[in-house]
């Protein structure tokens, strides 16, 4: 349910920069489904490309082969992400706070670590730079941490006008998907609001799952079940994962 | 000028104990046969630049090469964590790992600063994140024609860098295409340079996109087939996923991975 609600979240026509594993998933799922003009950019550097089979990482030969365009990496984030050129990002979290602030580096003190996380890599700038970011994540109480442990990307600080202030081009975070529902920032305070529930889930889990008091949308809802072609195409791109 | 040489002299001549060194490759065209050699050599205290240190660093790193590590992204691409990168960190196994963290964004720009024989590079990024303050490379500049202020990163120089690539000819121009990453600007921000190829041809055919570092910007080039495994060449091999996903039970243990660098020795 996570991956196809994140598929609908991407529009027919936008520019979608991609990450490897549920981001890229659902990027091919809706342009399978009803998003063919999706156009694919990954960091690697490939360009509009389209796969015919799930690639295992970034730099799998098949975005190459399929792309519009290859280009080196540093052309990738100073020409194309960092003027706006990019209209949604994906962004995966180790922890997500109230405010949409992602950790992606380390559980605990920096220097001394918990859990080592793989880092930043090109999230900073994608959250900075999109026009705006869509976060996918399993929610628990591991995950939706109160503060993170560390600002890896920016989301929307603790509230309105720090992104101005910072100078921060694109709109941030603006819809938190998860296993159980779907959160928004609230317009006025940038706080996570909780305003879809997957079919089978309650408010009550939900809260139970968040490491802060959640607030929940007075009219929370109901996400539409999957339906047969998002189903279809789904089992098929995993079927054909590929190399 | 570049020479021509075996992998062993090439790896020996270029890359030294105590250097700031990349192996670089974008996922594609990763210099792995170099790394093993360079462990096989017991190279020492080498500060390792990566954007994406993977399978081939957390082998340097567990065979005690890394005094260092300079990177944006530390993961096994596709599979998950790194674990001899992980134990280092959590448990300075075989020991401690000073880093040095970046984004993408910010590395490929301290790259291409080096590469352009400037001191500093600048980009929009890292605004309202922890890494700034990690690091003394990240700074902010105030731009001279807008006022805006601006995060400033300090050139990535390196002793010596190490690419793989799909062909050079005999007087060492090297060519290489399909995802290519930010090994140019690797070797151009170089003192010294390593480029293993899997062929040497007469002549270099032109091929469209290719990026071609002419001969008197490498010094070594070795004949190495096969030798980006399991990443790849495009056009001579394909990516072995099954091999990064063994990698991962490798190297969940210190034994499992003992046994594997001794099996490498």
């Amino acid at each position: 349910m996570m991956t196809v609600a994140a598929a609908r979240a991407l529009r027919d026509g936008a520019v979608c920069f991609v990450g490897i594993g549920l981001p890229s998933t659902a990027a091919n799922l809706a342009r399978r489904t009803h998003a063919p003009g999706l156009v694919l950019v990954y960091e690697s550097g490939t360009i509009g490309a389209k796969p015919d089979v799930l690639p295992l990482s970034i730099g799998d030969g098949v975005l190459a082969e399929t792309a519009v365009s290859v280009i080196g990496v540093p052309e990738v984030f100073n020409y194309w992400l960092q003027p706006g050129r990019i209209d949604v990002g994906f962004l995966g979290a180790a922890q997500v706070d109230r405010f949409a602030n992602i950790n992606t580096t380390a559980v605990g003190a920096y220097g001394a670590p918990s859990v080592r996380l793989p880092g930043a890599g090109g999230a900073p700038e994608i959250a900075a730079s999109c026009g705006e970011v869509v976060v996918v994540v399993r929610q628990s109480r591991r995950v939706f941490v109160e503060r993170v442990d560390f600002v890896t990307s920016f989301g929307h600080g603790s509230g309105p006008g720090e992104r101005e202030r910072l100078g921060l081009t694109g709109a941030g975070p603006q819809v938190v998907i998860t296993d159980l529902g779907v959160l928004r920032p609230d317009p006025e305070t940038c706080e996570l609001v909780l305003t879809a529930l997957h079919p089978g889930v309650d408010v009550a889990t939900a809260r139970e799952r968040t490491g802060w008091e959640l607030r929940v949308a007075e009219d929370v809802e109901e996400s539409a079940p999957p339906s047969g072609e998002e189903l279809a195409v789904l089992r098929e791109l995993i079927a054909r994962k590929g190399g | 000028m570049a020479v021509l040489t075996s992998l062993a002299d090439g790896v020996e001549e270029v890359v030294r104990d105590g250097d700031t060194t990349a192996f670089e490759g974008f996922t594609h065209l990763i210099p792995f046969e170099a790394g093993n050699e360079a462990i096989r050599q017991g190279r020492r205290d080498l500060t390792l630049v990566r954007m994406t240190p993977d399978v081939i660093y957390d082998r340097m790193i567990g065979a005690g090469c890394a005094r260092k590590l300079v990177f944006s992204w530390g993961g096994n691409p596709g599979v998950g964590s790194l674990h001899r990168f992980r134990d280092a960190v959590e448990h300075g196994w075989p020991a401690p790992l000073e880093l040095e963290e970046h984004s993408h964004a910010g590395m490929a720009n301290r790259y291409a600063a080096a590469a352009s024989g400037l001191p500093f590079a600048v980009l929009r990024g890292y605004a309202g994140t922890d890494l700034v303050g990690r690091t003394d490379s990240i700074r902010t500049i105030t731009c001279p024609f807008t006022g805006e202020v601006l995060a400033a990163v300090s050139a990535l120089r390196l002793d010596s860098a190490v690419v793989h690539a799909q062909r050079a000819d005999r007087e060492g121009n090297v060519q290489y295409w399909g995802i290519t990453g930010v090994q140019k600007e690797a070797v151009l921000a170089a003192e010294r340079s390593l480029v293993t190829v899997e062929e040497v041809v007469d002549e270099l055919e032109p091929v469209p996109g290719a990026v071609v570092l002419p001969h008197w910007v490498v010094d070594r080039v070795a004949v190495v087939p096969g030798g980006a495994h399991p990443s790849y060449a495009h056009g001579y091999s394909t990516r072995d996923n099954a091999a990064y996903s063994e990698w991962d039970a490798i190297s969940r243990s210190r034994e499992e991975f003992s046994r594997w660098l001794g099996g490498l020795r």
